[in-house]
């Protein structure tokens, strides 16, 4: 990892500003307690673990690319996609959304760094070892987790293979670093903000990052008390899940989908913090509606709580339940309208520019909203018997994350990175990879609607011949969308590398406390509080 | 930093809501148990015998009720109902059974556990005797039939005009040996 970013532009920012003395090599990382060294890592690290994950996407729609089974064994392809499942929510899209919050929350609220240093390193170092943990996984008898990325019991707890327990601690510790990451996040913004930055004041970033670190507080607890009932129900004698002993199997469900559901919008509210930022600069107006954003944003936060049970509809569950969970889900419909709407009124009459960064926010607002929509419809309880676990589902849930949370943070990476490294990528590249992004994401994804709705389920390896045409567009979508995201990774290297400097301003329509330090931004930055107007 | 002693009690408070959120998760165990139970929304039934005191019988209402076995992985029992269906009255007492026969050479223990739909049904289906009250033990090769004495109450919701009773059959002998080892 050092190899990568520890170039000589790096140590020259060191001599300029050699008040410090942070070790050098490969120490710096491992000891660093600097926010920007760490988000720097946080996001190369979730890069790294989106192309793993990615991988694993590959193999299951080389396989589902015709019907019948050809490359790989049934339980392998159960184990590519629970580790899919798991990489990407844990180890890419959360990861990255803490890099951009490290790297950006101090230098938005004029903060010198995180309120908790020493924390920090630990909540980033607990990922790799986590990680390692759950890949050594696939490599063990019995191979990894097979029970899909949900593990409910009895699936993960009287069928899971061996690596179960690995599973389980890696989990354990994937919530740790998450729990450290939130606490660290709500002290910095509650007690580092610059001099007149009052909470009204904040970008809408922090915002959404602050009641994200609420949520993660709050849920990741109850995540790692499941994943302790599953290990006492597998060694320790105890019936949690286990309907012989007198536990109950849907119990697991609303325990996890407690945990569940606010983990959407973790992985989302991010995103609408960035869409927010970066939607006003190259509109060249002010947010409209900003605080109606940050209402909208808590409601969405609190409504998160009482909405689980619409992953669960078809358990048999009574109408009164059904009812409940179905409007209170619906609801949520309202405060997101909201920000959606607030981002067409930022955009309305505004001097539109569009730079890469604006094309991916663009993106987000609309593409996030079809998966919105999709959204609302596996929320009526009637329809949702139809669409359960059905290829409906993974169309919804991944038009949320692909072009919802993924792209929010490619955005907030081409937005920020000339902030970060002093240097521009390249507009032309950034273009290719975002019209590419664009077909291939729709190409992958949108026939996944037709072929749930037409029936096919969801986690098989094999399937009717009467869905093959629709798999195979997919599939090509796929390996498309695969491919162009490493045509990311190099435009950002040869930015890096070789871009041209980039000003302190960056674009030229923004605004904010980031925007005035150098690019660069130095390795110290507001150790003396900045003025807020 | 001035701000030290100020971040430690948010640390404390945050820290306490982890331990708390961690807590709530255990706590949904019996919530949802009791929550159940005093809904019946889950179709499961009452573990304990109800008693019939003669209650008025609603000739006037027919309901059907279905037997259903189901026999979980790992357990080497014939298990079927003496009737797979019965029209009753409401409020009257009935009497069925169900089949088991252990076809494996060993001693087994077994544990049916059951299950109604539609759910809002199951607090009006009361089991004066049921084999699910107890484990059942049955030697290798030894078959038994095993009572079933219920009924149903009359306040049972109009809409509900045809119940299913599940049982699933689980082998706990495996339970049953490490306990007994532990016991020892």
């Amino acid at each position: 990892m050092s190899a990568v970013i520890d170039t000589p532009e790096t140590t020259h920012e060191h001599d300029d500003h050699d008040h410090h003395h942070a070790p050098t090599g490969i120490k710096r990382w491992i000891f660093s307690t600097n926010h920007k060294d760490i988000g720097t890592m946080y996001l190369i690290f979730s890069f790294i673990m989106f192309l793993i994950g990615g991988a694993m996407a590959m193999v299951i729609r080389a396989e589902l690319f015709v019907p019948g089974l050809q490359l790989v064994e049934p339980n392998f392809f159960n184990q590519m996609t629970t580790m899919h499942g798991l990489i990407m929510v844990f180890g890419a899209v959360m990861p990255a959304t803490v890099g951009l919050a490290n790297w950006m929350i101090p230098l938005m609220i004029g903060a010198p760094d995180m309120a908790l240093p020493r924390m920090n390193n630990m909540s980033f170092w607990i990922l790799p070892f986590a990680f390692t943990i759950l890949l050594s996984s696939l490599f063990m008898e019995g191979g990894a987790p097979n029970f899909g990325w949900t593990f409910y019991a009895p699936l993960s707890t009287t069928y899971g293979p061996p690596s179960t327990d690995f599973f389980i601690l890696g989990v354990h510790m994937m919530g740790i670093s998450s729990i450290l990451g939130a606490i660290n996040v709500i002290v910095t913004v509650v007690n580092l903000r610059a001099p007149g930055m009052t909470y009204m004041k904040m970008p809408l970033f922090v915002w959404t990052w602050f009641i994200t670190a609420f949520l993660l507080v709050m849920v990741m607890p109850v995540l790692a008390g499941a994943v302790t009932m599953m290990l006492t129900d597998r060694h320790f004698g105890t019936s949690f899940f286990d309907a012989a002993g007198g536990g109950d199997p849907v119990l697991f469900q609303h325990i996890f989908w407690f945990f569940g559901h606010p983990e959407v919008y973790i992985m989302i509210l991010p995103a609408f913090g960035i869409a927010s930022a970066i939607i006003p600069t190259f509109a060249r107006k002010p947010l409209f509606g900003y605080a109606s954003m940050v209402y909208a944003t808590a409601s969405i936060a609190l409504l998160s709580f009482i909405v689980w049970a619409h992953h669960m509809f078809t358990v048999g569950m009574p109408t009164v339940g059904q009812l409940f969970f179905m409007y209170a889900t619906v609801l949520i419909a309202v405060p997101t309208g909201v920000k959606v709407f607030n981002w067409i009124a930022t955009m309305w009459q505004g001097s539109i520019t569009y730079e890469t960064p604006m094309l991916y926010a663009l993106a987000f607002v609309i593409l996030f909203t079809i998966g919105g929509f999709s959204g609302v419809m596996l929320a009526m309880a009637p329809v949702d018997m139809q669409y359960h676990d059905t290829y409906f589902v993974v169309a919804h849930f991944h038009y949320v994350l692909f072009p919802g949370a993924i792209f929010g943070s490619i955005a907030a990476v081409y937005y920020w990175f000339p902030k970060w490294s002093g240097r521009m990528y390249s507009e032309t590249l950034a273009k290719w990879q975002f019209w590419l992004s664009i077909v291939f994401v729709n190409l992958t994804f949108f026939p996944m609607h037709f072929s749930g709705l037409a029936g096919m389920p969801r986690r098989i390896p094999d399937y009717a011949t009467q869905f093959a045409d629709f798999n195979m567009l997919s599939s090509i979508g796929a390996f498309g969308l695969g491919l162009t995201q490493l045509v990311f990774a190099y435009n950002l290297w040869d930015g890096y590398k070789n871009g041209k400097k980039a000003t302190a301003q960056v674009w030229e329509g923004a605004e904010g406390l980031e925007w005035t330090v150098p690019s660069p931004a130095p390795h110290h930055t507001f150790s003396e509080p900045p003025v807020i107007k | 930093m001035s701000n030290k002693p100020n971040n430690s009690i948010i640390i404390k408070k945050l820290l306490f809501l982890v331990v708390a959120m961690f807590g709530f998760g255990f706590a949904m165990v019996p919530i949802y148990d009791v929550f159940c139970e005093i809904t019946g929304i889950n179709g499961k039934t009452s573990n304990n015998a109800a008693i019939y005191q003669g209650q008025e019988v609603d000739e006037e209402r027919k309901i059907t009720i279905q037997f259903v076995s189901v026999i979980k992985r790992g357990m080497p029992w014939e298990f079927q109902p003496e009737v797979t269906e019965m029209t009753v009255y409401p409020g009257q007492i009935y009497q069925t059974s169900f089949l088991a026969k252990n076809v494996s050479d060993n001693d087994l223990t077994g544990q049916a556990i059951p299950s109604i739909a539609p759910g809002n049904a199951a607090l009006y289906l009361n089991k004066t005797e049921c084999f699910c009250f107890n484990e059942q033990k049955l030697l290798a090769n030894q078959s038994i039939e095993m009572p079933l004495v219920f009924f149903i109450d009359k306040d049972l919701p109009e809409e509900v005009h045809t119940l299913t009773l599940s049982y699933s059959l689980y082998n706990i002998s495996n339970n049953q040996q490490e306990n007994e080892v532990t016991a020892l």
